[in-house]
């Protein structure tokens, strides 16, 4: 059995818990700080430190695995700036970022963003991509944030990187990546009825008709 | 944590076959030919974990026993102390009210909106908390010159073994890619080849690639984008406040619903002209004591609420477990990992390193193998808890598309082995079928209306588009395709519907219903809202205390 220390009260549970099924072991019944509990959701981003150690350590409480004298806590709700805009009427270019979030010329470099994530991102490299326009970066760098809000919560400017990367990566996908033609010439197949017939004729069959056209169909690789 | 060392000689062999995997490529088992190793192995065939329903608009059919106890559970409130016309009144009067903001809640609630609706968005956790965040592989959409909306009809039909409303799989097919077109204008970024073509993969089932993802992120990066723009839009939203009940009217037509505030306990009342139901699965009632790939509230609140309003629900008797969940380390036990692995070249192997079934069967299919090759021939991997897997062979995949495939298309699946010190570029994978995916649900139609009056489904809650086994890619386009329809033709009924006095009569009527069925006192109360994983203390409380509890302390969840 390990000691581990939620919001100051000490307990014990089995090693190979993670913090989350600690904390219900524990007793806890989660509402907030708890989602998908597999890394994708960003609802449990969280600190912990360690009984004789006061350094700050970051994870998500569905993954990280108590040790030995952790002290634990939740962060439940951190609030954070996130305008309303239409993505239809902007331009992907960096006076637009600068137009929705003005604050982002007070980012001083400290670098607490970057040390704060849990998937470690390059937070504080993205965020001087965004100053300086460059959204391709930003999307690049950024795409696999799960919008903890853990670099909000950090950040001593009141900065919220992670809603700014999520504006970098839509105007990315909307304006920026090339257009898909088979694509849009697809869709107007459909819009055409090119393809009713076939599929007519597919519910029309009898299920052993429709069985050996299944087995039948060939099956492309790449 | 690496693999214990006892697993050392399995990984070696593991190693030494796969030059020779390279080029060995096992057939599959034809369609006519699946039901053998299906009723041999797959959970749906053990007959015992069912049983018939005793009442409501499906008695007398089968579906899981941890289901069955929901669909026929008590209400949580007592009609005669809540009157939607007189008490307080109601706190919502809306157009359109959808319950759930996953991919179909939150695509029903943009689209209601653009036609014209007063929309209210709720749900349970946090606006995107999901089974929709977590999906890994893709969305399934025939763009490709030399793919069809019929092929793609025929592998749906195929992969369910025919089971599938055909008229709801047309519409599947043929909305997909406007669908990911959709996707991209709100600004999603489709993995592409440099000209702009989209970069599919193919899953199983398939016969040409056609599934379209964002690395391995693709339900995280679609639910983020379309979060965003439901914030950007000002659609109304209240998060941790479930639905425990629908309103009716004395018409008949679902006219609204009983929410709970889930940390104060307090009721909001919505009386809403169209409710579209979006509450997702099931994997969080673990039946048949699965572990689970499911978001934390997947507890099949939507069926439960739909089931005593008379709504009938289909293919109640199958389920679908995801062949490839993570088996080691105990910690991550019932991760999903992405279809899209074996999609790139993985393959299945047990102890000694060999396949055992083509990676590409369908889902049920190759669950059933994997069972089999564990259970029958003995030839699984054990872990020190006793939990057993077969290896899903991911280095392979940078042998044939060369180094750095893996890191580039699955750093999800990097990082979250990576964190228990498992290199999956260098290591396979443990692995073993996990509780996935509710195949049925709400019967509805192709534009997202129901058989009762006033209510509309989309996204997993609904059944029929997958039959009795879904393809790979089919649920996170039946959520767009579905959720899109359901808040256009939801936002329409409610401009024409005279919507009459709210009544909760049917609660009542359902009571009564339950307790001449000799259930009431036997059966719990539903929906669930949410697992009990907490450890409880042992009961200690005098009896009185109980019963002296006042309103606002009664615990609903």
């Amino acid at each position: 059995m390990l000691d581990i220390y939620i919001m100051g009260k000490r307990y014990q549970v089995p090693e190979g818990l993670t913090i989350q099924a600690a904390m219900e072991y524990c007793g806890y019944r989660l509402i907030r700080g708890c989602g998908c509990r597999a890394a994708f959701c960003g609802a449990c981003g969280t600190v912990y430190n360690f009984k004789n150690d006061p350094t700050l350590r970051y994870a998500l409480a569905c993954q990280k695995l108590v040790e030995q004298d952790m002290y634990l806590t939740q962060i439940p709700f951190f609030p954070a700036a996130k305008p309303s805009y239409d993505l239809e009427k902007m331009e992907p270019t960096g006076e637009q970022i600068l137009k929705i979030y003005p604050e982002l010329i007070t980012c001083f470099g400290c670098n607490n963003c970057t040390k704060s994530c849990p998937q470690d991102l390059e937070v504080m490299w993205y965020m001087s991509d965004a100053l300086r326009g460059d959204i391709k970066e930003v999307a690049i760098k950024s795409f696999d944030c799960i919008m903890c809000g853990l670099c909000a919560a950090r950040c001593p400017q009141g900065l919220v990187p992670y809603n700014i990367a999520l504006l970098c990566r839509r105007l990315y996908g909307r304006y920026v990546t090339p257009r898909s033609k088979h694509l849009d010439d697809r869709i107007a197949e459909i819009e055409e009825g090119k393809f009713d017939a076939e599929i007519k004729e597919l519910q029309n069959m009898s299920l052993e008709e429709l069985r050996q056209r299944f087995d039948k169909r060939k099956i492309l690789k790449e | 944590m690496p693999y214990p060392s006892y697993m050392e000689e399995s990984i070696r062999k593991v190693e030494a076959t796969r030059e020779r995997r390279l080029k060995e490529e096992l057939p599959r088992i034809p369609v006519g030919e699946r039901m053998p190793v299906l009723k041999a192995f797959h959970p749906d065939f053990i007959k015992a974990c069912m049983r018939e329903l005793l009442v409501g608009p499906n008695k007398g059919e089968r579906t899981p026993n941890e289901l069955a106890d929901l669909l026929e559970g008590n209400s949580r409130i007592d009609p005669d102390k809540i009157d939607p016309e007189l008490n307080s009144g109601v706190d919502y009067d809306v157009d359109v009210l959808v319950i759930g903001a996953g991919g179909a809640g939150a695509s029903a609630a943009l689209i209601a909106q653009e036609t014209g609706a007063d929309v209210l968005l709720v749900t349970k956790l946090r606006l995107g908390d999901a089974n929709t965040v977590g999906f890994q592989g893709g969305t399934q959409a025939a763009d490709r010159p030399d793919d069809s909306p019929a092929l793609h009809y025929l592998d749906t039909m195929g992969g369910a073994r025919f089971t599938n409303d055909p008229k709801l799989v047309e519409a599947l097919v043929k909305d997909a890619p406007s669908v990911i077109k959709w996707l991209e204008s709100l600004g999603v970024i489709w993995d592409k080849k440099p000209d702009g073509s989209m970069a599919e993969v193919a899953l199983a089932g398939e016969c040409v690639p056609r599934c379209h993802c964002c690395r391995d992120y693709t339900g995280l990066e679609v639910m983020r984008v379309l979060r965003d723009e439901v914030k950007s839009r000002d659609i109304n939203y209240v998060e941790f406040a479930p639905a425990i009940e629908l309103i009716m009217d004395e018409k008949g037509q679902v006219a609204g619903a009983v929410l709970v505030n889930l940390e104060t306990n307090e009721p909001l009342l919505v009386r809403a002209k169209a409710v579209v139901t979006a509450t997702g699965g099931i994997g969080r009632l673990h039946i048949q004591g699965f572990p689970t790939t499911n978001h934390y509230g997947a507890t099949a609140d939507g069926l439960v609420l739909a089931y005593r309003v008379g709504c009938p629900i289909v293919d109640l008797d199958t389920m679908q477990y995801h062949p490839t969940c993570a088996a080691y380390p105990l910690a991550i036990l019932g991760l999903l990992v992405t279809e899209k692995t074996r999609g790139l070249g993985a393959q299945v192997l047990n102890i000694d390193g060999e396949q055992f079934a083509h990676p590409l069967e369908p889902r049920d299919v190759l669950a059933a193998c994997i069972i089999r090759e564990c259970k029958e021939r003995g030839k699984g991997i054990a872990t020190p808890t006793g939990q057993v897997g077969v290896w899903l062979d991911s280095p392979r995949i940078d042998m044939i598309h060369g180094e750095g495939t893996v890191a580039q298309n699955l750093p999800a699946m990097v990082r979250q082995f990576g964190r228990f010190n498992i290199d999956i570029t260098k290591e396979p994978m443990l692995i073993y079928p996990a509780l996935h995916y509710q195949n049925g649900g709400i019967k509805f139609s192709p534009d997202g209306s129901t058989p009762i009056p006033g209510l509309f489904a989309c996204g997993e809650v609904e059944g029929g588009v997958h039959g009795k086994n879904r393809l790979g890619g089919n649920s996170t386009l039946d959520l767009f395709v579905f959720g899109r329809r359901a808040g256009r033709t939801a936002a329409k009924y409610a401009k024409g519907v005279k919507p009459g006095k709210l009544t909760l009569d049917h609660v009542r009527q359902w009571q009564r219903e339950l307790k001449e069925a000799g259930l009431a006192e036997v059966r719990p109360i539903s929906p669930k809202l949410l697992p009990d994983y907490a450890r409880q203390p042992y009961d200690y409380l005098a009896d009185y205390v109980t019963e002296r509890l006042q309103p606002g302390q009664i615990k609903v969840a």
